[in-house]
């Protein structure tokens, strides 16, 4: 058995009434890419967010990496070594490339330097539009501003909201080749709909639905199961 | 077509159109008229500036309606009445050098002391009321009906003479245009606070986090900073401004009084929307078109002096609803 780094024990949560998460439990082993999958309005974005702590769990725990952190401030989890990228991108638009990733780095130590140099490696148009406004990268290009801040610090678990949302085949790959080579140092949890992304990362997946985990298991039998596919994706198996 | 060419012309236009716009009372008052009001109104606009920055960052950044930052403005002006008091000597001597000390003392002090009145008011009263409207509107509005009452028992009730240093008052006399010198120094001082605010928002790494969070706080929060901390601080920052913008404006008034900030806490407003919710360049062009209008108008047609803000500002409103350089949200 490999180690988990997070799990979530039964959480529970609510925006206002609305009674949103009704017992999550899910985990991510640290040698692995884990996929959350569910029709819109399923919860996947509110179990990311409770899991930093942007939305209060009522009930429930999260553990990261043995420490429970479910009464814990968003700004301590981040700190904690888990990077966040929500579903809107929360791309500062009025800030440039560059205020966008000083921003997210927590240190400007060698290691951040080491790391800021490779991120620009792998996404090049960064580079390009270093002293640029973020506000006019493309689609793509903020999504990978978005993933790249995430990755900035020493994080040990990274957590991706919905990355393919709006974005064509060809960015898709470009996103697929990044999250194979960052989970070489980070442990991902990603939010995808599209199947072809999550088939093509994913180790493990957990299917949600009405705030509910209602299966789990490896990617590969999902990958097998058209007929769960068609159930809770209602998606082709092509891009 | 027609759209492209406004679009790249659209804001040279505006500036051009809001040149002619303020050359216009040149056809109602002589030159030398003219100019007296164009540099006091520019002055005025520096010291609402002062106001009003604090005011739309506190706007901005924490979405937080804060009717207290009046009071601010207010406590500025007595806590350089009481320094000026208290080194009297500074103020009426006839030396350069110690009419600007004390008058930088009098900021020094007036900053630190309405700073630390603005942490307790964000910790106390604001940290309890983020994300509601209206219970902010309802506590800072009882907060300052408080804080204006405690002047009255820390420095009475009667409005009290401001002194002046000796060496700010008269004038420069340049081709018969006579220059008041002191509009001109707080016009300088204006300038100075807003190079300095630029600089740290541009430059400084928690410039650049306050910046971030005036777009999304939430995210600011995800990456790692206590935003709550930066509240406190912004606020404080923000309240320190408007004690510098108060006590300039008592050395201009050559008065302070206890309800003096609610006076101009509707100009700050009005500033605030006309120049964009986060925007410190959006407040300063915001204030220098209030001054001016109110200015000339108040010369020409004196019972439209506030009015004429409100109209612009709804015109404002109506070209571009979120004000002139609203930060990306
Ligand atoms: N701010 C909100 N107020 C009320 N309901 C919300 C809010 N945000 C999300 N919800 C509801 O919570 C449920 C789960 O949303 P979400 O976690 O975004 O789902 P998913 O990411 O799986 O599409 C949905 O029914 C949605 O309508
Ligand atoms: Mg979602």
């Amino acid at each position: 058995m490999s180690e988990t780094i997070l799990k979530t024990e039964a959480i529970h949560t609510f925006i206002g009434q609305h009674h949103i998460l009704q017992g999550v439990s899910f985990e991510a082993r640290a040698d692995a890419v884990t996929v959350l999958i569910g029709r819109n309005g399923a919860g996947k974005s509110s179990t990311l967010k409770t899991v930093m702590g942007l939305l209060p769990a009522s009930e429930g725990k999260i553990i990261f990496k043995g420490k429970e952190i479910q009464s814990r401030k968003p700004y301590d989890i981040a700190r904690l070594g888990i990077g966040f990228v929500p579903e809107n991108m929360g791309i500062f638009a009025d800030l440039t490339v560059e205020e966008n990733m000083q921003v997210a780095m927590l240190r400007e130590d060698a290691a951040t330097a080491e790391r800021l140099e490779s991120v620009l490696e792998m996404f090049t148009a960064l580079r390009d539009f270093w002293r640029a406004k973020a506000g006019i990268l493309s689609g793509g290009q903020k999504q990978m501003l978005a993933i790249a801040r995430a990755i900035i610090n020493d994080t040990a678990l990274l957590l991706i909201d919905e990355p393919t949302k709006g974005l064509a085949p060809i960015i898709i790959n470009a996103l697929i080749d990044a999250i194979n080579q960052i989970k070489q140092h980070s442990v991902v949890v990603l939010v995808e709909q599209n199947f072809y992304m999550a088939s093509s990362v994913g180790d493990y997946f957990f299917i949600l639905d009405d705030g509910k985990v209602v299966h789990s298991g490896a990617m590969a039998e999902l990958v097998q199961d058209e007929e769960m596919q068609s159930k809770y994706l209602g998606i082709s198996k092509s891009v | 077509m027609a759209q492209t060419i406004l679009k790249q012309w659209g804001s040279k236009l505006a500036i051009a159109g809001a040149i002619v716009l303020y050359l216009l009372p040149l056809l109602g008052m002589d030159f030398s008229t003219y100019m007296t009001l164009t540099i006091a109104g520019l002055a005025m606009g520096m010291m609402l500036f002062l106001v009003a920055s604090g005011l739309s960052i506190i706007f901005g950044l924490m979405d937080v309606i804060n009717f207290a930052h009046g009071v601010c403005f207010a406590y500025g002006a007595y806590v350089a009445f009481s320094v000026f008091k208290y080194l009297n000597a500074w103020v009426t001597a006839d030396s350069v050098f110690l009419n600007f000390g004390i008058f930088f003392i009098a900021i020094v002090a007036a900053f630190i002391v309405v700073a630390v009145v603005g942490m307790v008011v964000e910790r106390v009263l604001v940290r309890r009321v983020y994300g509601s409207h209206l219970f902010q509107i309802l506590i800072t509005f009882g907060g300052m009906v408080v804080l204006t009452e405690l002047i009255r028992i820390i420095w009475g009730p009667n409005d009290e003479v401001m002194p002046k240093p000796v060496s700010f008052a008269g004038n420069w006399n340049i081709f018969d245009i006579i220059i008041l010198k002191y509009p001109i120094y707080a016009i300088a001082l204006g300038l100075i606070v807003y190079a300095v605010i630029q600089l740290i928002l541009k430059k400084t790494k928690v410039g650049k986090i306050v910046r971030a969070g005036v777009e999304n706080p939430e995210m600011v929060q995800a990456m790692g900073h206590n935003i709550f901390l930066i509240f406190t601080g912004v606020f404080a920052v923000g309240a320190g401004l408007a004690a510098v913008g108060g006590l300039t404006m008592a050395i201009f008034n050559l008065q302070v009084y206890p309800d003096m900030g609610g006076a101009y806490l509707i100009f700050a407003f009005i500033i605030v929307i006309i120049g964009g919710l986060g925007s410190v360049t959006g407040s300063l062009v915001g204030a220098l078109i209030v001054g001016l209008s109110y200015n000339y108008v108040a010369y020409l047609l004196p019972s439209l002096a506030v009015g004429v803000n409100i109209l612009i500002m709804v015109i404002i409103l109506l070209i571009k609803p979120t004000g002139l350089f609203a930060a990306g949200k």
